[in-house]
């Protein structure tokens, strides 16, 4: 789950971490209430990506009028497929320096690092390209946590001596996201220093591992429902699935990540274009098929679906019974191809067929098959 | 011969009584896997599927001498449940449970240093399998056939389908290894690669990965030092758009590697032919 900064932020505080006064503002009479209340304010779009500055979905504002300008220029704005919900303005504040600090999981050591840089407020991916030794890091034991000498020789290695004591503090209350949250990624950037010497977070990332999501109830309660984007997305998301909306509108349900990643490769080389990625996992219940077609379907794009599953774990006599059940309870009259192959496949293929389902032959098949259907526009 | 895995392994499952440990451990005996066991706390001392079932996994192995594990317990307690298994002495490690915490498995790769003698396959894999003699896992026997192809994969869906297209071709594999999708796991496409190289049963080698992380890349570099295999590798995902990424902090540390060009690019390098789908394979190895 990605946090919106001012979620982000909520969460920083409560580990105490500092950060600027500010207030959620979803229309522009907010935000210039919030004018009235912090004086100048960034009026920052609340979207889950980084780039937002550069899309025009930063805005200050000097004063009310210019607040509401702002908000109303920024929300409905569309953000690298995102449309801004809402504004957060904040305190503008006295920069005298801007730092990066962030932590995430390094994946070809497996571990979690820590990562702290004297030249933050700027695309950090081009701060590692040019001088990837001005990015100090460390590896903290996962067990117990960075030492504070630990975080004292990032804080030298980062040229960033002079400010070791307020650094340690802020780092290791920082890190307290990854065992009190499950964080897999946490980024302060720019982490201010202010004029009068106040260390406060200027932006922050957050992204919390939905596998832990059954140890951390209260945050996806405060935030799960808060988090808006792609409809498609946020509705999948409440039916537990893993969905990704694309462009196109060939829908794509497949039994893994893998096998779905190579339909949707399947489906763009015959031509067609992917509208979606669902994988239904392992073990995919009827009540998951149907679910996963459900939220396919609410897209007014798709022209047909494509349904690949290849058996270790799931059965296909199960699958092709969800997916004749679903057809029916959704009603569905777009084109639909099954491929079901492994563990049970003859009986789940004869189900198909009795209800008038063509089981495609291999993944390629029913690939070239749906894009034809689609593209005849069959219903 | 294969790798990993023989007719000698004895095996142990933890998560024995569930629905998908016992399932499974019935698919895993009708191959002829010599399965010594199960765990399952609070039923020690029960019989289940015709093999003994302890508390612990300690208890386990001092009664049958099991060397091996499969690991069917649910994401909340799986990442102890490997620990306990290195803890006992167990060395192959095969952890097929999906959605464990990340955060978990990072602790359970610190804890692992500790036992070097314990390899863990996973988690959130398929497991592996020697066709016609063992398997640990959920790889279905039915699309396998004895023969000399190492294949190895991040995807278990895409394993199957390759698996059986090479069935179907007449090309046996020697071991089947799904090394599983979640980016902090065992056994890496390097790892395996190299038992591969040292197996004298495999000639051929096919490598299934897709896109994020470096572990593809990782297994071109030691492919590029000169293999004695006839290698394919197919990367899923080539498609995929850039993720909706949020933060920068991955991008940092992979630099432009993860994506499927880079991955396909550094195989070209190492004199590997990329496979442009899944059914090309086959023919490519002839």
């Amino acid at each position: 789950m990605k946090l919106l900064e001012y979620q982000a932020k909520e969460v920083l505080a409560s580990l105490g971490i500092a950060i600027p006064p500010g207030v959620v503002a979803r229309n522009p009479d907010e935000a210039a209430a919030a004018f009235a209340r912090l004086g100048p304010v960034a009026v920052k779009a609340q979207v889950p990506v980084g780039g937002r500055g550069k899309a025009g979905g930063i805005k200050l504002a000097g004063s009310a009028d210019e607040a509401r300008r702002a908000a109303q220029q920024i929300i409905g704005m569309d953000i690298k497929g995102f449309k801004v919900p809402l504004v957060y303005c904040e305190a503008a504040l006295e920069i005298e320096r801007e730092i990066y600090l962030g932590f995430t999981v390094d994946r070809d050591a497996r571990a979690n690092i820590l990562m702290l840089s004297a030249r933050g407020g700027m695309d950090i991916e081009q701060v590692a390209e040019e001088s990837p030794d001005s990015i100090a890091r460390l590896y903290p034991n996962p067990w117990r946590g960075p030492l504070n000498f630990e975080l004292a020789q990032l804080a030298y290695d980062a040229e960033l001596g002079d400010l070791s004591r307020p650094l340690i503090s802020i780092i290791a209350k920082l890190y307290r996201a990854i065992p009190d949250y499950d964080a897999l990624t946490a980024e302060i950037n720019p982490l201010v220093v202010t004029k009068t010497g106040d260390v406060v977070a200027g932006d922050a990332k957050l992204e919390i591992d939905d596998n832990a999501a059954w140890r951390h109830k209260d945050l996806e309660e405060r935030y799960g429902a808060v988090l808006e984007g792609d409809p498609y997305e946020v509705e999948a998301k409440r039916r537990g699935l893993t969905y990704v909306s694309l462009d196109g509108d060939i829908g794509i349900i497949g039994n893994g990540a893998g096998l779905c990643m190579g339909t949707l490769d399947l489906v763009q080389r015959a031509g067609g274009r992917p509208a979606n990625f669902c994988d239904i996992g392992g073990g995919a219940k009827a009540e998951v098929v149907e679910n996963a077609l459900a939220v396919i379907l609410m897209n007014p794009k798709v022209k047909g679906v494509v349904i690949n599953v290849f058996g270790g774990i799931t059965r296909g006599d199960e699958v092709a019974k969800g997916v004749v059940t679903a057809r029916d309870n959704l009603k569905m009259k777009l084109p639909l191809v099954v491929r079901l192959s492994g563990t049970r496949e003859e009986e789940g293929r004869e189900i198909l067929r009795k209800n008038g389902i063509e089981p495609g032959v291999s993944g390629w098949e029913a690939a070239k098959k749906i894009v034809e259907l689609a593209q005849a526009g069959v219903r | 011969m294969s790798i990993l895995l023989d007719s000698s392994t004895r095996v142990i499952v933890q998560g024995i009584t569930g629905r998908e440990g016992g399932f499974h451990t019935q698919q895993m005996q009708e191959l002829g896997t010599k399965v010594a066991g199960g765990t399952s706390p609070g039923k020690g001392g029960t019989t289940h599927l015709g093999v003994p079932v302890f508390n612990t996994v300690a208890d386990a192995v001092k009664a049958t001498g099991a060397n091996a594990s499969g690991i069917f317990v649910p994401a909340p307690f799986a990442a102890d449940a490997i620990m306990e298994a290195a803890a006992a002495g167990i060395t192959l490690i095969v952890c097929i449970t999906e959605g464990i915490p990340i955060q978990d498995m990072i602790k359970v790769k610190d804890f692992l240093r500790g036992y070097p003698q314990a390899r863990l396959l996973g988690a959130n894999c398929p497991g592996l399998i020697t066709p016609g003699v063992a398997k640990i896992g959920i790889i279905p026997q039915r699309i396998t056939r004895a023969g000399h192809v190492g294949l190895v994969s991040r995807s278990g869906t895409l394993t199957y389908e390759v698996a059986s297209a090479l069935s179907v071709a007449g090309m046996g594999q020697s071991t089947i290894v799904g090394i599983g999708g979640d980016p902090v796991l065992g056994l890496t496409f390097r790892d395996v690669v190299e038992l591969f190289e040292k197996d004298p049963a495999t000639t051929h080698l096919v490598l299934i990965g897709e896109i994020g992380g470096s572990d593809e890349e990782r297994a071109a570099e030691v492919l590029a030092r000169g293999s004695r295999l006839k290698a394919v590798a197919f990367i899923s995902g080539r498609t995929a758009p850039e993720g909706k990424r949020m933060g920068h902090a991955g991008a940092i540390i992979s630099g432009n590697r993860g994506t499927a060009k880079s991955k396909e690019e550094a195989f070209r390098k190492a004199g590997v032919a990329v496979a442009e789908t899944t059914d090309d394979i086959v023919g490519m190895l002839t």
